[in-house]
C-alpha cells in the first residue's frame, strides 16, 4: 500500500498555495456535510442523506490530479466530489434544499448531483450502474483520440455487482483510458466487507482483468494525489484502464437513519481520533513547516463563513415552478395523453 | 391480537410462516443483522439463524436468480429487493428466469418465490428511490403482482404469497410502512391473491386505487361524502390477477369510474382497467373511465408532492365523471 505518512511525498513539492487549496476543500467538505446534517434534522432536506465525513481525503486527492477535462462518473455519495471540483457550494447546498437554483434544479437531491461544465457526470444512486457510463465516456475519448481519462468512484459495495465486472472486463479488453477508483471504507450499509466480498481487498479483483492495480492510503490526501496522478498517466498513455483502490472510513453513519449495529464505538472512535485526514494532513504540513496555525485557522474561519452563506443561499432560493415538473424528460416534449 | 403499523405487520407475518414452515427462507441486502432497512425483517435473524435469514451481498440479479433456483428445488424463498428501483439490475433474473420456468419446462419446474419490495414515491427519495414499477411485472406473463395499503392486509397477501406455487412480486409502499396502525388477528388468515377489497360503499362513482395512493383515496371519498356524493371506493391489492368481477359489478353500479396509482400514466396498469370497463361495459357508462396517476416523468426529488396524486385532483376527476 502507499502510504506517506512515515515517508517522503513528492506531493510535498506542490506549491504551497496548491497545498492549502486542497486542505482548504477538504475543510468545506466536512463543515458542509456537517451543515447538511443539521438542515436535515431541521427538515431543510428530505429523503436519503449520505454524508462524505472521513473520505475527504479520497475525493479531494484525486481530483486535485486529474486534469480538467477528465470525466468523473461516481457513486450516490456525491457531495464531497462536487465541492472537490470547485462547483460552487451554494447551488450544491441548493439541489439538497430541492431548490430551482441547485445543480440540476433540484431534480434529484442529494445522490443525483451533476454539472457539466466540470465534466462531473454525477451521482448514481444505482449502485455499480455507473460504471459501464465510465466504460463509455472512456471509449469515446479513444474513438476521438482526446487522450481525457473516465475516473469511476464507486464503493467496495459495488465491486458484488454484475455491472463492475463487466465495465472492468470491457475497458481491459479495448484498453480504455479508465480509472477505477474504489473507495474501501470497509462496509456497504450495515455489511462488513468480509460478509460481502470472497475476497477483502478489492485491488485483487482487478487481476481478473489482468488490469494494473494498487492499494492506496486513503486517508493520506498526498499518497491519494500521487497515486492517481501516476494511475491517470498510465490510462492517459494508452496502456489501457487502472485499479486504485483507497483504505478509508466514513465517520458518519451509512445515511442519517443509521443505527451503527455492525461496528463498534470504540472503532469508530479510534478512526476519528487517529485517521481523521484533516488532522493529518494539517499536522503534515505543520511538521514539514509548510504552514502554520493561523493559516489554517484563517482557511477555517472562511470556510465557516462560506458554508453559512451556502445555507442562507439555499434557504432564499425558490422552489422550482410546478410548470417545469415535465421538463427535461426529451429533447422536445413528446405528448403522451 | 396485536396494533401494528404495517412494517411490523410483515415482520410478524414472516416469523409466522418461517415458523409454520421450514422450506421458507430470507434473503436480501442486510436482512439479516440490520433487520432490513424498513426493519421488516427485524428479529428474523435472532430467532431462526443465519442459515435462514441470509445477509447477500449487493447483488441483485444473483439474489433473484438464486431464488429460482431454491424454489425451483422446494424452497419457498422471500427475497427482499432493498427499494424496487434496484429491481431494474435483477429484472432480467425475475422476467427472463422465474415468470418462465413453469412454461418453459412444460410444468415440470416451478419458481414458488416471492420478492418483496418497498415500492413508490411521497418520501423525497428522488429518481431512483421513489418508482411504482408494477406495469413492467404486470406486463411480464408468469409473474402474480400484488400492492398492499393495509397492515392487516400486508400479513393476509404475504402469507397468500408465500404459499403461493407461483413467483408472486410484493409491493410494500414505502410511505405507508408506518402511516397508521390496525388491529391485526393474530390467527393465520390468509387474504386470497385476486381478490379487490371494497373501502367504502356508494353509488354515484367508483374510484379504484390501491398502494401509495389509497390514503388520497379515502380522503376524496370523504369529502365527496360531505358534499352528498356517494362514492364506491376499491382497493384493488392485486394487480395480477386484478379482480374483474368486483371492478364491472362496481362499475356497472355507478356508471363512472376515476382510477387513482402513484405511476406513470403511460402504459401504466390503470390504463388496462379503464380499457377493460370500457370493453365490457360501454353501454352502461354515464361518463368516459378518468385517470389520475403520476407524471410521465421521472419521479421528482423537489416536486414529489407533485407527482403524488393530489386529493384535489382526484375530487377534480370526480367532479369531471359526475358532469360529464
Ligand atoms: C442496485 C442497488 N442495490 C442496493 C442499493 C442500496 N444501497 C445503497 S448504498 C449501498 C451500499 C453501498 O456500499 P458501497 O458501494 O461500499 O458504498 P459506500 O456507501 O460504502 O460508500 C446499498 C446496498 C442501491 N442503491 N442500488
Ligand atoms: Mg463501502
Amino acid at each position: 500500500m502507499t502510504s506517506t505518512v512515515d515517508g517522503r511525498s513528492p506531493g510535498l513539492a506542490l506549491p504551497k498555495s496548491e497545498l492549502l487549496e486542497m486542505y482548504r476543500r477538504m475543510v468545506l467538505i466536512r463543515r458542509f456535510e456537517e451543515a447538511a446534517a443539521e438542515q436535515y434534522a431541521l427538515g431543510k432536506i428530505a429523503g436519503f442523506l449520505h454524508l462524505y465525513i472521513g473520505e475527504e481525503a479520497v475525493a479531494v486527492g484525486a481530483i486535485h490530479a486529474m486534469d480538467e477535462r477528465d470525466h468523473l462518473v461516481t457513486h450516490y455519495r456525491d457531495h464531497g466530489y462536487a465541492l472537490a471540483l470547485g462547483l460552487d457550494p451554494g447551488r450544491c447546498m441548493a439541489e439538497l434544499f430541492g431548490k430551482s437554483t441547485g445543480l440540476v434544479g433540484g431534480r434529484g437531491g442529494s445522490m443525483h448531483f451533476a454539472d457539466a461544465s466540470k465534466n462531473f457526470w454525477g451521482g448514481y444512486a444505482i449502485v455499480s450502474g455507473h460504471l459501464p457510463i465510465a466504460v463509455g465516456l472512456g471509449l469515446a475519448s479513444q474513438y476521438l483520440d482526446e487522450r481525457r481519462v473516465a475516473v469511476a468512484i464507486f464503493g467496495d459495495g459495488a465491486t458484488n455487482a454484475g455491472p463492475f465486472h463487466e465495465s472492468m472486463n470491457l475497458a481491459a479488453l479495448w484498453k480504455l483510458p479508465v480509472l477505477f477508483l474504489c473507495e474501501n471504507n470497509l462496509y456497504g450499509m450495515g455489511t462488513a466487507v468480509e460478509h460481502a466480498s470472497a475476497v477483502r481487498e478489492m485491488a485483487r479483483k482487478a487481476c481478473a482483468y489482468d488490469i494494473p492495480a494498487e492499494r492506496v492510503d486513503g486517508q493520506d490526501v498526498l499518497a491519494v494525489y500521487e497515486a492517481t496522478r501516476a494511475a491517470l498517466e498510465h490510462c492517459r498513455s494508452g496502456k489501457g484502464p487502472f485499479f486504485l483502490e483507497a483504505l478509508t472510513y466514513r465517520f458518519r453513519g451509512h445515511s442519517m437513519a443509521d443505527p451503527e449495529m455492525y461496528r463498534s464505538k470504540e472503532e469508530i472512535e479510534e478512526y476519528r481520533r487517529q485517521r481523521d485526514p484533516i488532522v493529518l494532513f494539517r499536522n503534515r504540513l505543520t511538521q514539514e513547516g509548510k504552514a502554520e496555525a493561523a493559516e489554517f485557522d484563517e482557511i477555517d474561519r472562511e470556510i465557516d463563513e462560506v458554508v453559512a452563506a451556502a445555507v442562507r443561499f439555499a434557504d432564499e432560493s425558490p422552489d422550482p415552478d410546478p410548470e417545469t415538473v415535465t421538463d427535461y424528460v426529451y429533447a422536445e416534449p413528446v405528448r403522451v395523453s | 391480537m396485536a396494533t401494528l403499523t404495517m412494517v411490523q405487520a410483515i415482520a410478524r407475518t414472516l416469523a409466522e410462516e418461517m415458523s409454520r414452515d421450514e422450506r421458507v427462507v430470507v434473503l436480501g441486502e442486510d436482512v439479516g443483522k440490520r433487520g432490513g432497512v424498513f426493519l421488516a425483517t427485524e428479529g428474523l435473524l435472532e430467532r431462526f439463524g443465519p442459515d435462514r435469514v441470509i445477509d447477500t451481498p449487493l447483488s441483485e440479479a444473483a439474489i433473484i436468480g438464486a431464488a429460482v433456483g431454491m424454489a425451483a428445488h422446494g424452497l419457498r424463498p422471500v427475497a427482499e429487493i432493498q427499494f424496487a428501483d434496484y429491481i431494474f439490475p435483477g429484472f432480467d433474473q425475475l422476467a427472463t428466469q422465474a415468470a418462465k420456468l413453469r412454461y418453459r419446462s412444460g410444468g415440470q419446474f416451478t419458481a414458488p418465490m416471492v420478492v418483496r419490495m418497498p415500492s413508490g414515491g411521497g418520501v423525497r427519495g428522488g429518481h431512483h428511490h421513489s418508482q411504482s414499477p408494477e406495469a413492467h411485472f404486470a406486463h411480464t406473463a408468469g409473474l402474480k403482482v400484488v400492492v398492499v395499503s393495509t397492515p392487516y392486509d400486508a400479513k393476509g397477501l404475504l402469507k397468500a404469497a408465500i404459499r403461493d406455487d407461483d413467483p408472486v412480486v410484493f409491493l410494500e409502499p414505502k410511505r405507508l410502512y408506518r402511516a397508521t396502525r390496525e388491529e391485526v388477528p393474530d390467527d393465520d388468515y390468509v387474504v386470497p391473491i385476486g381478490k379487490a377489497a371494497v373501502r367504502r360503499e356508494g353509488t354515484d362513482l367508483t374510484i379504484i386505487g390501491y398502494g401509495t395512493s389509497m390514503p388520497e383515496v379515502l380522503k376524496a371519498g370523504d369529502e365527496l361524502a360531505k358534499a352528498g356524493i356517494s362514492a364506491e371506493i376499491l382497493d384493488l391489492r392485486s394487480l395480477v390477477p386484478w379482480d374483474i368481477e368486483a371492478v364491472m359489478r362496481s362499475v356497472a353500479k355507478t356508471g363512472r369510474v376515476v382510477l387513482v396509482a402513484d405511476a406513470p400514466r403511460l402504459s401504466g396498469v390503470l390504463g388496462e382497467i379503464a380499457a377493460t370497463i370500457a370493453e365490457e361495459l360501454f353501454d352502461q357508462m354515464l361518463a368516459p373511465p378518468v385517470r389520475v396517476a403520476g407524471f410521465d416523468t421521472p419521479y421528482p426529488y423537489a416536486q414529489d408532492k407533485l407527482y403524488l396524486p393530489t386529493v384535489t385532483r382526484i375530487l377534480n376527476a370526480a367532479k369531471q365523471v359526475l358532469e360529464y
